[in-house]
């Protein structure tokens, strides 16, 4: 006993962080009850536009699960809302889940958060109408997302994209009203907030932009929202996003001092003694936080003064912001307008779309804005929180990449040096320095990946991994191997990477994946799904002419030469050079879709006809039917070669797009490379193939062919770059198989071009296509991997035992 | 499972052990039962019901690594000998007694 009683209300990422360093420094000294008006453990709030975007599961944000709570000896009662405090009895009185109750406190803890403010308009309760805030909203979001069309999204600001992004995701129309003229104009100056806008336009959010809301429409539910200029637009779901107020309630009808949050001074100590506030609840100097990084450093101030260890005041917080969607990289950080004292540093490269612009004041950095690009946001953040002088610095390197040397006192070693034990390097995750120090040390780290494992910093977005290396560069000193930690090994299975396994592979003459596992070490002697299919492609890599597929450690589609849907049926998608047909051929299909009962017929993304929901003990009998080849539609292989009409029939078109098309297609079928490769051919400059988001797009141009490398349009969007532009047929043919060579020779299994061009860079590519001797001996290597693919489908006919061991169903009477 | 000879009611002939392929899973059909039956690379057979817990995807068509399997659909990893799904996700497939006579594989369906 005598152990003080610790309450904590709020079950948020502020006040559970707060007490999560408390345990560290003072793990026995409190008896600690956390209540939550929300029924989960606590989870990361600026995750939520990742669930409604559904990359991620809930559970997936959770930042402690309930037996952290238990293993910690906390008290949680989770939907249990705290109706009053009094803080001359000390106690507070709660209801919900666990039912009415009063539990008195030595040392109090508010950490309500805030709340979403929803615009007092008529019509703003009626059903329909939500705000963006909580697990429950995202739930309430992803519901409505299923039944109804539109949504029209009240507030530009950050909150305000993420959530229109996430409902574009769930298939909705989408229209952010704005009453500025601007975007998220509390981050972003006038250019950067332009180009976001053009940029999100592109991926179909619609704008009303200077539309000031006046009521919303509808009876029994939401139908419109009415602006104040009279017009008005439809509506089956409106999402409020418009800020946030600090959650006070509580603390004003306790008779503490609350101005727009809970007034606190430099310990976080409100107006009642033992009573302390900490996050967005609170006010700390005039300003109420609403952003994550303030939170941590509040919170480890807070701990420090519970636990009564020494530690620095808090005295305010310097905000950054990052925008999470797709496609669109936006960082903000300290001050972004220019006033009178300040000069600018700017980039703006048109061509690129990419916008950065840093803000000097005499001789520091006050803030910067990046678009397009912003993996110096961590770099440039550190350099405005250590207020760096840059009159040390080269400029021009001021803006490049943080692993590059930052300039003389610039650099990211000399800047994680600088920071205090306190400092927080991992927003998202709120990890400090100390703590991914302490790791180093105690649990004998070297790579990125093991402080990620350890401490979770890095897990999320991933933005201070290179202030992470350059924590263990620093702690570790000489031990430190820059390549064991740059490195990441191929999966848990084994420490190797890529580069080691392909080079174990090659030295020791290596032929078959058990072997390699056996060889080289492997943890598990079997592998498991991940290692085995990238060892299996890069024996075959290595050796195309002689290497043997090793069919058990392929994927289901691969293995099937099908793909398999989730109710256990397949899709089999025919090989359509080109996605030109005859009507013979399209005859043959139909007859065989109708003889095998094919539930759905439906046309691919590339042009090809899909049979959907075909028995697995059908597939062979139909690819029997069909005699055509096998269309790779399942496997990381050339998928299809896109194709407009060209210049047959289309009055614009400068070259045969369709003859390119297949000529390609005829050549690279069957070629296995790291991950699927699609490819388009458009016969002019319009671009109706889509050629700049393909993995190799081809453009004729007049008296000529430009190459786009390295596009995609899947989940992350990246438009192709132009590799090369060639004269003549022959070259094209060269120059795609020596770029496709080349991304199978140094692509690490699973990734696609748009991924392996950005780390292996363009200029580096298009230095070996253009070399004239590299090419060659690339166009050699190629065709020898071409020479040994054989028919899949064919092969499965013609064979036998693939037929039964593969295809064939035992059925038995019970 | 193992080779300790069982009698009972409820067992069912289902193939020669050297007509599974090694390495990968087979669907078998008993009736409304679907099971996927593995031939590990120990020659030893395994044999659990032919949905994952998770999303009820096919098993016979999932990676077999030593006595594991992994779900084809969302890459569950699934211990054969016991049917547990391995952390961090939870579950549990149903298994069902095998053993190898005179070269003919057994199941045991009670």
């Amino acid at each position: 006993m005598g152990k003080e009683k610790l309450l904590l209300i709020g079950n948020g990422m502020a006040g559970v962080n707060a007490i999560e360093h408390l345990k560290k420094l003072a793990p026995d000294k409190y008896d600690i009850t956390i209540f939550g008006a929300e029924p989960y453990p606590n989870y990361n709030r600026i995750m939520l536009s990742y669930v409604l975007a559904g990359d991620t599961k809930q559970e997936e944000i959770y930042i402690n699960d309930y037996d952290w709570y238990e293993k910690n000896g906390i008290r949680l009662y989770t939907g249990q809302r705290v109706s009053s405090i009094d803080p001359a009895a000390k106690t507070v009185t709660s209801d919900g889940a666990a039912g009415p109750m009063t539990t008195s406190y030595d040392k109090l803890v508010i950490a309500t958060g805030s709340n979403a403010f929803v615009i007092p308009i008529p019509g703003s309760q009626l059903p329909g109408v939500i705000a963006y805030r909580t697990i429950r909203d995202t739930e309430l979001m992803r519901e409505a997302a299923k039944k109804y069309k539109k949504a029209v999204v009240i507030g530009g600001g950050l909150l305000g994209l993420e959530a229109a992004r996430g409902l574009l995701n769930l298939g909705m129309q989408v229209e952010v009203v704005h009453i500025g003229d601007c975007l998220m104009e509390r981050q972003l100056d006038k250019t950067a907030s332009k180009l976001l806008q053009t940029s999100l336009e592109q991926q179909g959010m619609k704008f009303l932009m200077e539309k000031s809301s006046a009521e919303i429409l509808g009876k029994e539910r939401a139908t419109g929202l009415k602006f104040a200029d009279g017009t008005w637009t439809e509506a089956d779901l409106i999402v409020m996003a418009v800020g946030i107020r600090p959650n006070v309630s509580l603390a004003k009808e306790a008779g503490l001092d609350v101005v727009q949050g809970i007034t606190v001074n430099d310990w976080l100590e409100t107006s009642a003694p033992d009573v302390y506030a900490v996050g967005e609840c609170a006010q700390h100097r005039g300003v109420a936080y609403g952003l994550v990084a303030p939170l941590y450093e509040q919170g480890a101030v807070l701990a420090k003064r519970l636990a009564g260890v020494d530690g620095a005041p808090y005295e305010g917080s310097v905000v950054y912001t990052k925008l999470k969607v797709s496609g669109v990289d936006v960082f903000s950080g300290g001050q972004f307008i220019e006033d009178a004292e300040t000069k600018a540093i700017r980039v703006h490269d048109d061509w690129s779309g990419i916008y950065k612009k840093v803000l000097v004041k005499g001789s520091k950095i006050v803030g910067a804005v990046l678009f397009g690009d912003t993996s110096e946001s961590t770099r440039l953040m550190q350099l405005i929180k250590s207020q760096a002088d840059i009159t040390k610095m080269e400029i021009t390197k001021l803006l490049q990449e943080s692993g590059a040397e930052g300039g003389g006192g610039g650099g990211t070693e000399g800047m994680v040096a600088a920071m205090a034990d306190d400092a927080v390097v991992c927003g998202c995750n709120g990890v400090s320095k100390g703590t991914i120090c302490s790791a180093i040390r105690e649990c004998g780290l070297t790579t990125v990946e093991g402080v990620k494992d350890a401490t979770t910093a890095s897990r999320s977005c991933g933005g201070c991994k290179p202030l992470v290396a350059a924590l263990l560069k620093t702690t570790l000193g000489d031990e430190f191997d820059a390549a064991a930690s740059a490195k990441a090994s191929i999966c848990g299975c084994t420490t190797l990477s890529r580069e080691e396994v392909v080079a174990g592979i090659k030295e020791k003459g290596l032929t078959h994946v058990r072997e390699v596992m056996h060889v080289l070490g492997w943890k598990e002697p079997e592998g498991c799904s991940k290692c085995r299919p990238a060892v299996n492609y890069y024996l075959s890599m290595i050796n195309p002419s002689t290497y043997k597929d090793d069919r058990t450690s392929r994927f289901v589609n691969e293995r099937m030469h099908a793909n398999i849907q989730k109710d256990g049926t397949y899709s089999v998608v025919p090989r359509m050079y080109g996605g030109v047909t005859t009507p013979s051929e399209l005859k043959k299909i139909a007859e065989v879709a109708e003889k095998y009962n094919v539930p759905t017929v439906k046309l691919t993304g590339g042009q090809r006809i899909d049979l959907l929901g075909v028995k697995k003990e059908d597939l062979v009998p139909m690819w029997t039917d069909l005699d055509m080849p096998s269309g790779y539609a399942y496997g990381k292989a050339l998928r299809t070669v896109k194709t407009c009409v060209g210049a047959d029939f289309c009055r614009f078109g400068t070259a045969d797009s369709m003859g390119m098309g297949i000529a390609l297609e005829k050549k690279f079928e069957r070629l296995n490379t790291p991950a699927k490769v699609k490819m388009a051919v458009s016969g002019c400059p319009r671009n109706c193939a889509e050629s700049g988001i393909k993995d190799m797009g081809i453009v004729a141009i007049d008296g000529g062919w430009e190459l786009y490398a390295g596009g995609n349009g899947g989940v992350k969007v990246r438009a192709g770059d132009l590799l090369a532009t060639v004269k003549t047929e022959q070259d094209v043919m060269e120059y795609i198989a020596a770029y496709l060579q080349y991304y199978r020779e140094t692509g690490n299994y699973g990734e696609r071009t748009s991924e392996w061009i950005v780390r292996v860079g363009l200029d580096h590519v298009r230095g070996v296509v253009e070399d004239a001797d590299r090419r060659r001996e690339l166009c050699e290597r190629m065709d020898e991997a071409l020479a040994a693919t054989k028919d899949p489908w064919k092969e499965a006919v013609e064979t036998a035992a693939i037929r039964k061991d593969l295809y064939e169903v035992i059925e038995t009477a019970k | 499972m193992g080779s300790v000879k069982q009698v009972a009611a409820s067992r069912v002939k289902l193939a020669r052990l050297d007509e599974l392929p090694l390495g990968t899973g087979k669907t078998v059909r008993l009736g409304a039962l679907e099971l996927a039956v593995f031939r590990l690379g120990d020659d030893t057979v395994r044999a659990v019901e032919n949905r994952c817990p998770h999303k009820n995807g096919v098993l016979a068509e999932g990676m077999v690594s030593g006595h594991y399997v992994f779900c084809p659909m969302h890459d569950r990893k699934i211990d054969l000998n016991d049917g547990l799904v391995q952390k961090p996700d939870d579950g549990c497939v149903k298994t069902f007694g095998t053993w190898v006579e005179d070269g003919v594989v057994w199941v045991d369906v009670g």
